[in-house]
């Protein structure tokens, strides 16, 4: 009799895990990773809920693109949730995306009004050095200088199309020139950001391309004040990382839930020390120690997701042209 | 009754043929210039190469399409008679089941196979750890064992010695004398046909002869095999 | 005598042949089907074209060049640590990309131990960007594939052969002409063309030691068509190149490698009476050491820096590793399952088309596979049920071009040796492959299983689309350490898959050798 009790238990249990809704949010890789915001997000918005969380790593950013289109309408994601606005006007272009009823008090350089993705965190690239080496002000003083730099290819990478993007911004159509000049200080071009972080760190060069809030993880999570991220005067390109919920999710309003679940104190929290960005919205007890050490760029640069779209191309030719000589 | 009926066996641009019988107890040697095609014959009938024409007979029975395997045929080969890997045992019990499962009664028919040949007590060595006799005696227990209606010998003691050989040769005798089987045996040597075979094919000019007395054949040679013994 | 009958069909073998054959065009037509109209190839792509084929062909010569007197030095030389010596060689091939990029700069870079080493002197650091970058990293890769793949050439001449040589007073250049060279021309051809298949669809090596998108590969163009242009007709386009670059080079690596075996001896102990001459043993010598000390400084730069990360591994990178097991398991028996009876078709004579379709798993784009299965499985299953199963066959197929090369030879020198006694004891199908073929093939099997093992635990494979989150490999999981900064951490984690992937191998490489000469 007891063991049917236990048994019994045991099936209400499962029964219950197995009708609470499941929500399928589809993200990169290094969002579900162990040392990413994943775990904790998932605890957090499970607690309120009453469904299943299901975080599902795919690839990077643009891998996620690419996943959404080979799925299409039969995609079991409710909610995509790490595009950037070189990518958005893609991902509207499918029309698998339905807009979002989310609002907030965003903390973002720039005003935010699209119907369909909804920010939740955003940085600077920027150029990574020793703290104890002068960095140079601007891209034209990079290039003057003997300062060896290690970048991404923009045709792998996330920061690599970043970066392409930032010289495209800051100089239109002067970038190529730009790009003739910086060819010599370019050690080399890696396939993705943690191949130049590593080669950064072994000495290969003396700056990396990555973000403003590199040297805050050093400094919180090792304590480490050696890394410090390069001010250029041109301004500073951003990445405004977003989420949307697929028109054909089965879940919609929990979508909504999750969506506004993002934006709120609990999820913003985590953002700055697991994926070491700046939150969309700036959480209530502010941003955490260290963060407050990091350089603040006097200009933000960011195209449009129309004008990313449309000059994406022709800057990638640019850049190769310039980089093959 | 072995026939070999009509038999066309070719091989690139070489041909031979054949059109004979074999008495059952027949110990017959194979013998003709080299080239003339001697391990041909032997392999067509062992079933290793296919015959363009005729048939080949066994009691009556059509051997062309059975497999090596499952012909009523034991052979030994120029070299390479023994598994490396295998022990001498497992060498000889190959003869009664391939997969070497065998019964209580059929180690011990492997066991007094070794001891006929004079091993006695070897069966757990490898092959590598015997003289050259010792392993044509392995050979030999196997061909005993396997216990078939014919026994080809493809030349397996061309590499020893002259008294090892001769030695090898009365052990055959002596075996088939036991188990009344047919033999065909290749051989350059005619003392060796003279020693133990009592007909003689002779393979020349693209033609397996039918068989002869040894002696007859021997002391008055047709032409192509004068000038083969010189 | 292709028209005799034989102890054991090749059917099996084609089957599995046939098998590898579709699951390479079935998933690359199950992309074309998926295209949409994009561009064509472009002259960006025939840049990537030219660069591929150069630095393949740089890299294969170079690789192969140098393991011939590396691989002769090992087969004749006998001294303290040199099993172990050979073990290692294994590694830096089944290294993640990642790590042995790092590796290697740590050692050739800018910032690394050469360019230290000259800075005393007042030198320059080493230029290690370029066309020679790309060269010197894929030898580094492969330099001790081809290594193992010829010193097995040496292996398998019969201790009677040398014996028959020395008792014919053959110096050393005797023995060359009279027993290395044929052998040489059996072997390398079939070596160059793997390593070729292997550098022709390099990406980030490539791309990171090439110094940019000079280095642009075809794999890379691959890569963009995907991910960064959407164009899947583009990607299975380039595929489709790689997979007919590699074909005819295994084609003409099939037609070129002529020549019969040695046939096989008695097992007998291997001694060696060339090359006692005071050159020859200084010669030997110089080639171990610059083999050793070019091969393991990068491994050491990699133990080193991994150590310290190796205390406060958390949890889930031991989940990692014993994932890692788990794919490397069951890829390694899927590998021989469809690799003894393709070896054991190629050795009845069945062989040209079975050994193209062997090698053409080293071609096919891990991505475009990847795209191409998740395709066909998408509309039928989940595809992150299927994580593990996909993941193992995948890597499966990478592994069989290595493993025939190794599997094949001896089954030609096995069937080719006991197939007619075999037939004559009626000893065909199973029996014959259980008393002799496998027996005869044991320290082949070993090797590559032990290969196949070691790369399947250092493969990222088609992990990307079927990533079940629960299911990280360790690969994975060194790649997201590094992303998610902690690089000491991924550091200990790659000296850890490093260190399994190296047991992996050394366990069943030395299975199939133990007892081996009993």
């Amino acid at each position: 009799m007891k063991y049917l009790v236990i048994a019994a238990g045991l099936l209400s249990t499962t029964a219950a895990y197995a009708d609470a809704p499941e929500l399928t949010v589809y993200t990169y890789d290094s969002f579900v990773s162990d040392w990413g915001p994943g775990p904790a997000v998932e605890k957090a918005f499970e607690e309120v809920c009453g469904c299943d969380l299901k975080l599902v790593g795919a690839g990077d950013g643009a891998a996620l693109l690419a996943r959404i289109k080979l799925e299409g309408e039969r995609s079991d994601a409710d909610v995509v949730l790490g595009l950037d606005t070189n990518l958005t006007a893609a991902a509207k272009a499918t029309g698998l995306f339905a807009d979002h009823s989310v609002t907030a008090d965003y903390a973002l350089p720039v005003t935010w009004t699209d119907a369909t993705f909804a920010p939740y965190d955003w940085g600077y690239f920027s150029f990574v050095h020793n703290a104890d080496a002068a960095a140079p002000a601007n891209f034209k003083e990079l290039a003057a200088s003997d300062k060896k730099i290690v970048i991404q290819d923009p045709r792998s990478s996330t920061p690599g199309l970043g970066l392409l993007m930032w010289v495209k911004a800051a100089y239109g159509d002067e970038a190529p020139a730009i790009w003739a000049d910086l060819a010599d200080n370019v050690v080399t071009v890696t396939k993705g950001w943690s191949e130049a972080y590593g080669m950064f760190l072994e000495g290969e060069a003396d700056m990396v391309l990555s973000y403003t809030t590199s040297p805050a993880y050093h400094l919180i999570a090792e304590e480490d004040s050696s890394k410090a991220a390069a001010v250029f005067d041109e301004g500073h390109y951003m990445q405004v990382e977003v989420a949307g919920k697929l028109a054909a999710s089965d879940q919609s309003e929990l979508a909504d839930q999750f969506l506004a679940f993002m934006v709120s104190d609990v999820f913003q929290s985590i953002i700055p020390t697991t994926n070491w960005m700046y939150p969309a919205v700036t959480p209530a007890e502010g941003l955490p120690n260290g963060f407050e050490t990091l350089v603040e760029p006097g200009k933000s640069l960011l195209l449009t997701e129309d004008e990313a779209a449309a000059v994406r191309d022709a800057a990638l030719d640019e850049w190769l042209t310039a980089l093959s000589q | 009754m072995l026939r070999l009926e009509n038999c066309l066996i070719e091989n690139g641009g070489f041909s031979l043929r054949a059109d004979l019988e074999i008495a059952p107890g027949s110990r017959i040697a194979v013998i003709g210039p080299s080239g003339a095609g001697k391990s041909t014959l032997i392999e067509a009938l062992a079933g290793f190469r296919s015959l363009s024409k005729g048939a080949v007979y066994w009691k009556g029975k059509d051997l062309s399409k059975v497999a090596p395997g499952k012909r009523p045929i034991a052979m030994l080969f120029q070299d390479g008679n023994l598994f490396p890997h295998l022990t001498v045992a497992q060498n000889v019990g190959l003869g009664i089941h391939p997969n070497l499962r065998l019964d209580d009664a059929q180690q011990a028919k492997v066991k007094a196979a070794l001891a006929r040949v004079g091993l006695d007590g070897m069966g757990d060595r490898k092959p590598a750890s015997l003289s050259g006799g010792q392993q044509s005696r392995v050979a030999l227990a196997r061909v005993l064992v396997q216990g078939r209606d014919l026994l080809l010998l493809d030349e397996p003691f061309a590499a020893l010695g002259p008294a090892l050989k001769a030695e090898m040769l009365d052990l055959v005798a002596e075996l088939l004398a036991e188990s009344g089987a047919t033999l065909l045996m290749v051989s350059h040597d005619p003392s060796d046909a003279r020693r133990i075979a009592d007909q003689v094919v002779l393979v020349a000019d693209g033609q397996a002869h039918p068989s002869m007395e040894t002696a007859v054949l021997l002391d008055n040679p047709p032409p192509a095999l004068k000038a083969y013994l010189g | 005598m292709a028209d005799c009958a034989q102890p054991i069909g090749a059917r099996t073998g084609i089957g599995a042949a046939l098998v590898v054959a579709a699951l390479i065009f079935g998933t690359l037509a199950a992309v074309v089907l998926r295209a949409e109209p994009g561009r064509g190839l472009g002259s960006a792509d025939w840049a990537a074209l030219r660069f591929t084929l150069i630095q393949a062909c740089l890299s294969a010569g170079l690789s192969v060049a140098l393991a011939v007197p590396v691989a002769r030095a090992l087969a004749r030389r006998r001294f303290a640590g040199r099993r172990l010596l050979i073990a290692l060689l294994g590694a830096p091939f089944i290294l993640p990309v990642i790590v042995a990029i790092l590796g290697l700069l740590q050692v050739f870079g800018r910032a690394g131990w050469i360019s230290d080493g000259l800075a005393l002197f007042g030198l320059e650091p080493v230029q290690i960007y370029g066309l020679h970058g790309v060269v010197l990293a894929h030898v580094f890769f492969n330099l001790p594939l081809a290594t193992r793949l010829i010193l097995q050439g040496w292996q398998e001449i019969p201790a009677e052969r040398f014996r028959l040589a020395a008792q014919l007073g053959a110096d050393a250049r005797a023995t060359r002409n009279l027993l290395e060279y044929p052998m040489l021309r059996r072997v390398v051809p079939g070596a160059l063309a793997v390593i070729f298949a292997i550098c022709l669809s390099s990406f980030a090596v490539a791309l990171t030691l090439g110094g940019g998108p000079r280095a642009t590969t075809i794999e890379l163009a691959i890569y963009q068509a995907f991910r960064f242009d959407f164009d899947l007709g583009r990607a299975a386009m380039l595929s489709g190149l790689q997979l007919v670059l590699t074909g005819a080079a295994a084609l003409v690596a099939v037609k070129v490698a002529v020549g019969e075996g040695f046939g096989t001896g008695l097992d007998r102990p291997l001694q060696r009476w060339d090359g006692n001459s005071t050159t020859s043993r200084v010669f030997d010598g110089f080639w171990i050491l610059l083999a050793a000390a070019f091969l393991l400084l990068p491994l050491a730069a990699i133990a080193l820096s991994g150590v310290p990360g190796l205390v406060g591994l958390k949890a889930s990178v031991w989940t990692a590793a014993l994932n890692s097991i788990m794919v490397a398991t069951l890829s390694t028996a899927l590998m021989l399952i469809l690799a003894l009876p393709m070896a054991t078709a190629v050795a009845l004579g069945r062989g040209t088309m079975i050994e193209v379709a062997g090698i053409l798993g080293l071609a096919a784009s891990p991505l475009v596979i990847g795209t191409g299965l998740f395709i066909v499985i998408y509309p039928i299953a989940n595809p992150f049920a299927l994580a593990l199963p996909v993941t193992a066959l995948v890597n499966a197929v990478m592994a069989l071009p290595f493993a025939l090369r190794i599997l094949v030879p001896r089954a030609k020198s096995v069937v080719g040796r006991y197939g007619r006694l075999s037939m004559s004891l009626d000893m065909r199908g199973l029996p014959f492959v259980r008393r002799v073929l496998l027996p005869r093939m044991r320290a082949q099997i070993g090797f590559s299983a032990g290969l196949a093992a070691a790369l399947s635990m250092g493969d990222l494979g088609v992990v990307a689309l079927f990533a079940d989150p629960e299911f990280a490999t360790l690969p994975l999981q060194v790649y997201r350490l590094m992303g998610a900064y902690r690089m000491e951490a991924a550091a200990g984690a790659a000296l850890l898959l490093l260190a399994l992937s190296m047991s992996a191998f050394w366990i069943l490489d030395r299975g199939g050798r133990w007892h081996a000469e009993a």
